[in-house]
Order: C-alpha cells, then structure tokens, then sequence
C-alpha cells in the first residue's frame, strides 16, 4: 500500500494462504499497522489517534443514547432527563457524549493547525488535506444537528438561526430553508430529520476516515522536517523510520492516556462547563433567549459570519455589483464557508516548495499571528454584536483570509528559507545529541 | 446578520418579561460556600431533607418538580430516606394543577389516585411558574473572568447560588407595569420579578433544630434544588476518581513502556553523535 518498501506480510499456515489467496485482509491489517513512519515524529503528531478515538467514543455512547432517546418534540426533552436520572450509568454516557463533541474539536483544531505550520497538505498530500477538510464540514454538521437533539431553549434557536442563514441564499433560499426544515419553521419534522442525519453522518465521518488513512499511507506520513523518507532501498529507508506497531502505537497511547485523564476530570467533575445553562430550559418557540450563542468550537467561524454588517465597504461594494443580489447577509454566509474553503485551498495558494515551518524564517511569525487570530475570533464569537467587537471581528476575519490568499502567496516568492537536513535520519541524530549536550550529566 | 434575525425574533415574540430580562443588567450573584462544591463536594444530607421540607411547605403551592421521582429520594447519594418514608412522603402530595397531571387519574373511580413512590413529583403549572426539576442547572451564577466561568471546577455552575441569592435578594420595592405587579430583586437579570417573595424567614420548623432565619432557609432550598437537578453527582465524582485514577495509573505504565521501546534507537543515536 505505502510508497516507502518494508517487509509485507506473508501467510504461512495453511489456513493463512486459504484466507489470503481469497481475502487478503490480514495482509491488509497488517500493511496497515506496520507502515514505516517517519521516526523523528514530535508530539505534534498524535492527534489523529486522539480523533480516532473520539469518533469511536461517540459512535460508541452514541448508539447507547439512541436506546432511550426520544426524537419528538413532547418527549424529547424528558426522554434526556430519563437518561440522566433513570438508566443505568446514564448521566455518564450522556455527560461523555456531550464533552466528547468538545474534545472531538479540541483535537480536530490542533491536528489541523499541526498540519497548516507543518506543511502537511503540500504535495503530495493534497488529497489527504481535501479529505481531511470533507471530514471537518461533516464533523460540523452532525455536531450542530446533535446540539439540536436534547430541544433545549439553545438547541431550538441555535436550529433557528443556523438554518436561517441558508434562507440568506438569493431567490431560492427560503424555500431551501423550509426543505431543510421539513416545514415553515424548526418543529417536529426538524428534529427526526436532524436525529436521523445525526445517526448518518458518524458513518459517513468512518469512510472519510478510512480514506484519510488510506491517502496518507499511500503517500507516507509527513514529519517536523517536510523532508520525504529514503525510499530508493528498503535499507535506506529503515534508516528513516520505525514501524507504526509498536512504536507510535504505544507513544500515542501513552498519549491518549494523558489527555483522556484530563478529559475524564471534565466529564466527572465539572460537566456542563463547556455547555449553555438555557439548554437545561425545554424548547420554547414563543420566548427566545437573551443571547443566542453557539457551542464553542463554532464561535471562530460565527465571528466571521457576523462581522461583515452591512456598513462595511467590500459588503456595499458587492451589493452595489450584484445589483442588490448580495446582501450583508448572503455575504456574511458566504464569508463564513470561504473561511474554510481557503483553508481547503491551502495546497494551491502555498507557493513555497519547504514544507515545514521550522525552516522558514517569515512564516513562522504570520503562522503565529493565525493561531492568535483563531483564539481572538473564538472570543469575539461570545461577545455580542456591538462595538468594539465589531470593529475587531472583521480586522480578525479579515487577517485569516488574507493569511490565505495574500501572505502564503506572497511568502514563497520572498521568503528565503533556512537550510533543511539530508534526511530525517540526520535530524533524529541531531535532536538526541543535542539532547545529550544539554544534560552532560547523563 | 444574526443580530438583526435575533432582534426580530425578540421584537415579535417577547413577553413583557423577556424582553425586560434582555434589556437589564446581569444580577448580583452572591458566592454561597455549599457542601457539593468541587470534586470533593458532597451534598449534606440533613439540608437536602431540610430543603424539601421547605419545596413542599411554600414552593410546591407554585411550582412542579416533574422531572424528580419520590423514589430517588431513597436513593444513594441523596436524601437517604427509606422506601418507607419515601411511600408515606409520596402518600401525602395532593395533586393541585389536575390538567397538568392527567397520569393520576383513575378512569374507573373517576377520580385522582394517590401518588406512590414510582411516580413523579406532580406538574404545576397553574400559577404560570417554572417547574423547578431542573432550575440549579438552567442558570448560571459563575460567569468568571471574560465569560469563561473558570472557576467551575472548584464552584459548580452557581445555580444553586443564584437561586439562594434570588431568594435573599429582594428590596421589599415593588411596580406594576401592564396590570402585573413587579419585586425588586438584585439577583434577576433586569432587577424585577413577577414572583412575590417567597421567603421571609421563619416559614419552616426544622426537625434538627437548625436556624431558619432567610440566609439558611434560602440555601437549604437552594441546595435541595441542586440535587434536585443533579441526583446522580455523588455518584458521578466517584466514577470520575476511579477512571482519572485509573488513566492516570496507565499514563505512568505507557510512559516507562514507550521509554523503554525508544531508548535502543534514541541510545543509537547519542552513540553516532558522540562518534561525530
């Protein structure tokens, strides 16, 4: 399967040559597990088990749920206080499925910002990075849909609103919205559909998965360096790697332990941290809430929905070209997707042929400046929709487009980047001789 | 955009009531020391008991508890009560709001039968008052620095807060706007509630002789509603100590084993490096 040669596996039993002459699915196991990966591998590089594992988790918790969980408006409500109070380790489950959504997107953000200072989505794994980026709009989906399922006060206006901006789509938009609904407004029909999506897409978040999987052990893992494995020679290219089993198995583990540790504090002891108390109020379509906001890991994109008001000049600017077409609104929604389809475009508008940040000097710093303005606008999402925040939203939104389009451009042109290792063999000798420089004592 | 959709929404929908929560300033929320706070917390049971007493003396003439069960009140974790005190308890609720409550009629008497242990606290909604099931938990007192509410780890959310503070917050000033007479009250968002005060101090005869003056009876009722809407903490923060312990233990396995695997190709390393 993978570009890099190793060893692959070789039935030697009867019965092992029966099944592999028909199915070769150990084989397949096996390429699988013992790909040779990069060994100077950092912690930046775990990750992707940590997602593993919450697609699992929730996919696991979640069929629990669904046992007792009631999709209709009368009884939706109570049937998640049944859960809470009635079944078995219910509260848990439930408590875990809730924070597990959180941890989910903790670990998507950090894996895709790993991949972003990293170069990962260079070629030649741009198809690794489009898949990656399928799987983080379907995350989101089926994130907002199961936010709608308990029907509380949030979970009925965040359905409101969030189904409201495909009403913002000229001409056919409102009759997309009620389609979407299944009537008029956010009801009934609304909720079974969004149960049944919410039970979908998981499922369809596991293909993606596998071909995420099967994309990048077809190109090779990246690593801190960019620079790609020997693969001229099997010798060579042991030199550069270790196989996945046992060794980044056991780290990521060691990994995962750690942070489900921390994970499990939350849930235990302090649950309803990271959710909203209205949605503890059952769903009232005639009394809306103070303040409608969404969860936390929608708030960078709900930043840039909101700040392109109708006072901004490239918004009258486009309602001026469009004859009126494009409003603040429309052009709020279309803000917040191209947010992320610049992010997808991100193998296309990089012009620099070093993958890893580490060797080049001036995107290291703008990089830095991504991050910080992806905490802000998670921040300016929470505000209301006032002064200053306005003002600061769209300097923020207007950073991470032009981090996209204008300075990863521009920086391949201009930047002129450090020299990088042979090969990763040397940088994985290099790093533990510094490592014993520094500790002489050893 | 949001903004506008949202200011529609309210502008069309709002009660009174609402819309006055929207325009006023967060209330004042006073920080109660309560028993269940932080990992270690544990509910009191004698104050849960003393917190029911007052639910169904004063707040069960107003408000349901439809979401709690008599039963989990023999529940571990909680108010410790036998099957028996639980079956007498349940015995002597009188069902007051009979349209919200049509599971306790008997078609063959025609009449409305006697609550018993499996069933639910009744529903009233006959003086429009929220049910309380889940109140401690449908709002927030703690809201921290920057909205963040960091301090829940060690505080809980502060419902039970808010409610204490709700219940010693109000200033004897009353309005009346559209016919409805309106409490000030420093704990409610826009400093006036359509809710006469409910307490005064000296409503309710403890058993264990504790003081019963406004400041202990609100965070008694306070505290009773916490449990109310959270029966299953104690039982949560003891799984949560056994998994954390449990990874935590496993942490330190993976590490020593993941050391171990490496140290061959790391210990390469350094040799090849010292050679250089």
């Amino acid at each position: 399967m993978s570009g890099i040669p190793h060893d692959h596996y070789e039935p030697k039993t009867g019965i092992e040559k029966w099944l592999h002459s028909r199915l070769p699915i150990v084989g397949l196991a096996y390429d699988t597990l013992m790909i040779p990966t990069p060994k100077n591998l950092n912690w930046w590089w775990i990750w992707g088990i940590v997602l593993t594992f919450c697609l699992v988790l929730m996919i696991a918790t979640g069929v629990v749920l669904v046992m007792h969980y009631t999709p209709h408006v009368d009884y939706a409500f109570a049937s998640i206080e049944h859960i809470m109070r009635d079944v078995n380790g219910g509260y848990f489950i439930r408590y875990t499925h809730m924070n597990g959504a959180s941890l989910f997107f903790f670990a998507v953000y950090i894996h895709i910002f790993r991949g972003l200072f990293y170069g990962s989505y260079k070629a030649p794994r741009e198809v690794t990075w489009i898949v990656g980026m399928l799987i983080y709009l379907a995350m989101m989906g089926t994130a907002f849909m199961g936010y709608v399922l308990p029907w509380g006060q949030m979970s009925f206006w965040g359905a409101t609103v969030i189904t409201g901006l495909f009403g913002a789509i000229p001409f056919i938009g409102p009759d997309i919205q009620t389609w979407l609904l299944g009537g008029p407004a956010v009801d009934n029909a609304t909720l079974n559909r969004f149960f049944s999506l919410h039970y979908l897409l998981p499922m369809v978040i596991a293909a993606l998965v596998a071909v995420h999987i099967w994309a990048f052990h077809t190109t090779g893992n990246n690593n801190p360096t960019g620079v790609a494995v020997r693969t001229a020679t099997k010798e060579e290219a042991e030199k550069d790697t270790l196989p996945f089993w046992p060794y980044f198995v056991i780290k990521d583990l060691f990994a995962l332990a750690v942070i489900l540790a921390v994970f499990f504090a939350v849930v235990a002891f302090m649950p309803n941290y990271l959710g909203h108390p209205d949605n503890y109020i059952e769903a009232n379509p005639l009394s809306t809430p103070a303040h409608i906001v969404p969860e936390w890991y929608f708030l960078p994109f709900y930043a840039i929905l909101r700040a392109f008001t109708s006072d901004v000049w490239v918004v009258m600017f486009a309602e001026w070209i469009s004859f009126g077409i494009i409003d603040a609104k429309f052009f709020g929604v279309l803000a917040m997707f191209g947010a992320i389809a610049v992010m997808a475009l991100a193998p296309w508008l990089d012009t620099s042929s070093v993958r890893s940040g580490r060797y080049r000097p001036m995107f290291k710093w703008w990089f830095l400046l991504l991050v910080i303005d992806f905490v802000v606008l998670m921040w300016l999402g929470a505000m209301p929709a006032e002064e200053p925040y306005s003002s600061f939203s769209l300097v923020a939104s207007a950073y991470w487009f032009a981090y996209f389009l204008v300075i990863l451009p521009l920086l391949g042109v201009i930047e002129k980047p450090l020299p990088r290792p042979a090969t990763i063999e040397d940088d994985f000798n290099a790093h533990y001789g510094k490592a014993k420089s520094a500790t002489p004592a050893e | 955009m949001i903004r506008k959709l949202a200011l529609t929404a309210l502008l069309s929908l709002a009660t009174p009531a609402t819309s006055a929560l929207a325009a006023g300033a967060e209330g004042h929320v006073e920080d109660f020391a309560f028993s269940f706070e932080g990992p270690f917390g544990k509910y009191d049971q004698n104050q849960l008991q003393r917190g029911l007493k007052i639910y169904t003396e004063i707040c069960s003439a107003c408000h349901g508890l439809k979401y709690v069960s008599f039963r989990s009140m023999a529940e571990e974790g909680g108010l410790g009560y036998s099957e028996d005190q639980v079956r007498a308890y349940a015995s002597q609720v009188a069902i007051l709001d009979e349209d919200a409550n049509r599971d306790y009629y008997d078609a063959e008497t025609g009449e409305f039968r006697t609550p018993t242990p499996a069933d639910n606290f009744p529903a009233v909604t006959t003086a429009n008052a929220p049910d309380l099931s889940l109140m401690a938990k449908a709002r927030a007192g703690f809201h921290g620095p920057y909205g963040t509410g960091i301090n829940q780890f060690f505080k809980g959310m502060g419902g039970a807060e808010y409610i204490a503070s709700l219940l010693t917050g109000y200033t004897g000033e009353e309005k009346t706007e559209y016919g409805a007479t309106l409490y000030e009250n420093t704990a409610f968002p826009g400093g006036w509630i359509s809710m006469a005060p409910p307490l005064a101090g000296e409503d309710v005869d403890f058993d264990d002789g504790h003081s019963n003056d406004l400041h202990h009876e609100s965070e008694d009722i306070a505290a009773f509603l916490m449990w109310a809407a959270e029966p299953k903490m104690m039982q949560r923060k003891e799984t949560g100590f056994l998994i954390v312990g449990f990874l935590i233990f496993l942490s330190v396995l993976l590490y020593l084993t993941n050391k171990r695997l490496w140290a061959p190709h790391k210990a390469k390393a350094k040799a090849l490096n010292a050679k250089d």
